[in-house]
């Protein structure tokens, strides 16, 4: 029920609706639920509804994140400490 | 000088003609449909007898029968059709107890209504399949019911085959240690099925893996390897088969979940409707389960056949008196690789 | 698949991992509740516990919808099938829900009433225009994630004057769920919270402020793939190390504080709180559900029909309430894994794949018995 995916806008279609593209794979879903959705944006999609936009530079910071050394690491090579 | 030709019958409208509660009577609209439609496609000497049953060679050894039943909806879909399906189903069925197919028997219920040019197509992919397969179809039932009692056409096909001396396989065969191999990419004809009825539509589509495995079987058994299982991991996909394994000898399992493949498409549609390709239905994919030292050998043998150039080793048997299939995830943590819990996907297979 | 794969990449997870384990005060354990399905599903399809030190707890919360659902919603709706012969349509997760009398809303298909799965609110408003001589109803349940999808739906059939659409109200709160689990005599031993996903995109992290302020427990927002998860997970150990509580955002590529204004705003419009409403598993809870303002009355199925909602007590042996709480874990219930199976689920916790129950059931129990 939680099923969320992000997806990339393909095309408008119909006032409200466009067409969202996941590795390939194509669905007509409702924008009805957010506004100023672009063709290249990627949006989260839910039971058939795009919920919000997905911030590119945002990912990227939080890739980063997950790259990071841990802080006691970071200390202890700060202070040269093995 | 008569202007009536004798003997004529009108031939059947396959252009626009339906199926009615005549063609199952057993009269002569019936015995029309057999040979215009089904025997003409079929076209074999023991179809060509014409009696109610075949009248079949001598068995040059041990028999294997196995049945199957074909629901699936849609009738036709990217890479097949409930034609090809239900020949090739029951050609592994036969194929994975490690015996040479050898005949086919179809049976047909058929709903009041059905276009006569869909049940054609229909019957000539069969013939198509049977005719590639070498596995001729040699005797059949109709059946005609009425309006609504139906799906369009269900097919039960039946494969008989035999299997040479010295070849002994099981589902209660595997022991600790023995590798798990895989033929290829899983999902694929589940998600096939599936994407067309929640319409999805792709940039490369989904096709059915649907295909006749008793070549590979073939070339496997030749080779030697100690093979203890095989098996086709159809409704309930890869999941469902290993757990009756592993039941079955009384074993747990380790797979890998890096090795086990899936297409791009298959598991972007997977993640659009919520499945998990292990559990999705394959018709062109088998498991086999051999002893370690020979797993290299089987491999290799797969991998030079066109129906299994991407097979890989999932995993290996382990000792386990509760019998469960655990899987180590591309995150390094483990999981069970469980039974479906009843989870009902649609007609499909 | 893009924003999937990479948060799922192996060696990032190494990374992550080897932080937590590092940075965990080996002192004291770190109990961490998610009410997510889709963080409960992470966990257990990626073996995650495998990569957190033992130290390390995840408790499964309230954060499936099918689960906290109660068994008498569940019979309404089979009574509105059967005895109106509606088109009850609904999201594939409620179909397998065993209710009353030994129904279930796929039983009660099997026996004849019309209930039909479906994908999106959109589905069941077509299904509307295309039986004008029926009347259908849509059993409307989950949280904040779900509840716009269902604004819309009403607010389009109403502008088109559909006079056969109408639903069955059982939109739930997250905050509220929170609130029923924390507010407990003698507090809970829970020490942090990975606060949901997709419910954070619509109503921002915000609504988290007042758990971290007045029961001084962090929160940390995190994304629905495993490495999302993970690094919420070092987040929150950090600031448990640190004796700090504040609201904390991972997943920042799609949550912002104030969330999605223009879902809120139309949840506003079509819905307004009730002031009780029974959850499975945690009692009755105050300001915990919507249902439809007067204007929207009309579409209310439970005023259009009669079908009042009828409570069930819950086995007397499940133990549903202190497992939601993180009283108790799924395998010290007694009736766990024998009686209580995902084939035959006895409480809310085994009902749905995402339950805590049926998670470990399904992904976990191997270690058990290891």
């Amino acid at each position: 029920m939680c099923l969320a995916i992000p997806a990339l806008i393909e095309e408008l279609t119909t006032p409200g609706n466009a067409i969202v593209n996941l590795g390939g794979v194509r669905k007509e879903i409702s924008l009805a639920l957010i506004s100023d959705a672009a063709v290249g944006d990627y949006v989260i999609v839910h039971v058939g509804y795009a919920l919000q936009k997905l911030d590119p530079e945002e990912a990227q910071r939080t890739l980063e994140m997950f790259a990071e050394m841990g802080q006691i690491d970071e200390l202890r090579s700060e202070l040269g400490v093995q | 000088m008569s202007t009536v030709k004798p003997n004529y019958a009108r031939a059947l409208d396959i252009k626009h003609g339906r199926v009615d509660m005549s063609h199952g009577s057993g009269g002569r609209a019936m015995a029309q449909l057999i040979t215009e439609l089904f025997a003409s496609a079929f076209n074999n000497e023991y179809l060509a007898q014409g009696n109610d049953g075949a009248l079949l060679p001598q068995a040059a050894g041990r028999l294997v029968m196995a049945t199957d039943s074909h629901v699936v909806s849609p009738l036709f879909f990217a890479g097949g059709d409930i034609g090809c399906l239900s020949v090739h189903g029951t050609i592994n069925d036969v194929a994975v107890m490690g015996a040479k197919p050898l005949y086919l028997s179809a049976s047909f219920i058929l709903e009041e209504g059905y276009p006569l040019a869909d049940l054609k197509r229909i019957v000539e992919s069969m013939a198509k399949a049977s005719r590639e397969a070498g596995v001729p179809i040699v005797t059949g039932d109709t059946k005609v019911v009425e309006q609504g009692k139906g799906d369009g056409v269900f097919i039960t096909t039946t494969g008989v085959g035999v299997v040479r001396d010295g070849i002994n396989l099981s589902g209660d065969l595997a022991q600790p240690g023995d590798k798990i191999l895989l033929s290829g990419t899983i999902g694929d004809h589940g998600m096939a099925i599936l994407s067309q009825r929640e319409g999805l539509t792709f940039s490369a589509p989904i096709v059915s893996d649907t295909a006749a495995l008793h070549g590979l079987v073939a070339a496997m058994l030749d080779s030697g390897v100690k093979l203890r299982v095989l098996r086709d991991p159809t409704r309930g996909g890869l999941a469902t088969t290993l757990n009756e394994i592993a039941k079955q000898s009384g074993v747990g399992m380790m797979l890998q979940e890096s090795a086990i493949a899936v297409n791009q498409p298959v598991e972007a549609a997977c993640e659009f409707l919520g499945l998990d390709p292990l559990y999705v239905a394959n018709e062109g994919k088998l498991i086999a389960i051999c002893a370690s030292e020979d797993a290299q050998r089987l491999l290799a043998v797969m991998r030079a056949h066109p129906l299994a150039g991407a097979a890989s080793i999932i995993g290996e048997v382990l000792e386990d008196s509760h019998g469960f299939v655990q899987m180590t995830t591309k995150l390094g943590g483990r999981r069970v690789v469980d039974w479906l819990a009843g989870e009902q996907l649609p007609r499909i297979c | 698949m893009k924003y999937v794969d990479e948060f799922r990449n192996g060696e990032l997870a190494k990374n992550i991992s080897a932080n937590i384990t590092r940075e965990a005060n080996p002192k004291r354990t770190f109990r961490l509740m998610e009410f997510c399905g889709g963080h409960t599903h992470a966990i257990s399809r990626y073996g995650l516990a495998d990569l957190l030190p033992p130290n390390v707890r995840m408790i499964h919360g309230p954060g499936c919808p099918v689960c906290v659902l109660p068994i008498g919603r569940v019979d309404q709706a089979i009574r509105l099938a059967r005895e109106q012969g509606v088109i009850l349509c609904t999201y594939a997760d409620t179909v397998r829900v065993p209710a009353s009398n030994n129904l279930s809303l796929m039983r009660a298909k099997a026996s004849g009433a019309d209930v039909r799965m479906i994908y999106s609110t959109q589905d069941a408003l077509k299904i509307a225009r295309d039986n004008p001589d029926r009347e259908v109803v849509f059993l409307a349940i989950g949280f904040e994630t779900t509840t716009p999808p269902t604004a819309v739906a009403v607010k389009q059939a109403a502008a088109e004057g559909l006079k056969n659409f109408s639903i069955l109200c059982d939109h739930v709160l997250t905050p509220a769920a929170m609130h029923a689990i924390l507010a407990v005599e003698g507090g809970v031993a829970i020490d942090g919270f990975v606060g949901p996903a997709h419910v954070s995109t619509v109503i921002g992290s915000k609504p988290y402020e007042p758990f971290a302020d007045d029961y001084n427990k962090p929160v940390v927002i995190a994304g629905f793939e495993p490495l999302d998860v993970m690094q919420a997970i070092l987040m929150l150990v950090r600031q448990i190390n640190d004796g700090r509580a504040a609201v904390e955002n991972e997943f920042i590529r799609a949550v912002t504080r104030e969330g999605n204004v223009k879902a809120q705003e139309l949840v506003a419009e079509v819905f307004e709180l009730r002031e009780t409403f029974e959850w499975r598993g945690l009692g009755s809870v105050p300001n915990s559900a919507l249902k439809l303002r007067p204007p929207y009355a009309a579409f209310d199925a439970e005023l259009k029909f009669a079908v009042d909602y009828v409570a069930v007590q819950d086995n007397k042996a499940c133990e549903c309430a202190a497992i939601l709480r993180g009283q108790k874990r799924p395998q010290e219930c007694k009736i766990f894994g024998t009686v209580c199976t995902p084939e035959n689920p006895i409480g809310s916790c085994m009902v749905s794949s995402e339950g805590a129950c049926a998670a470990h059931y399904s992904y976990g129990r191997f270690r058990e018995s290891a």
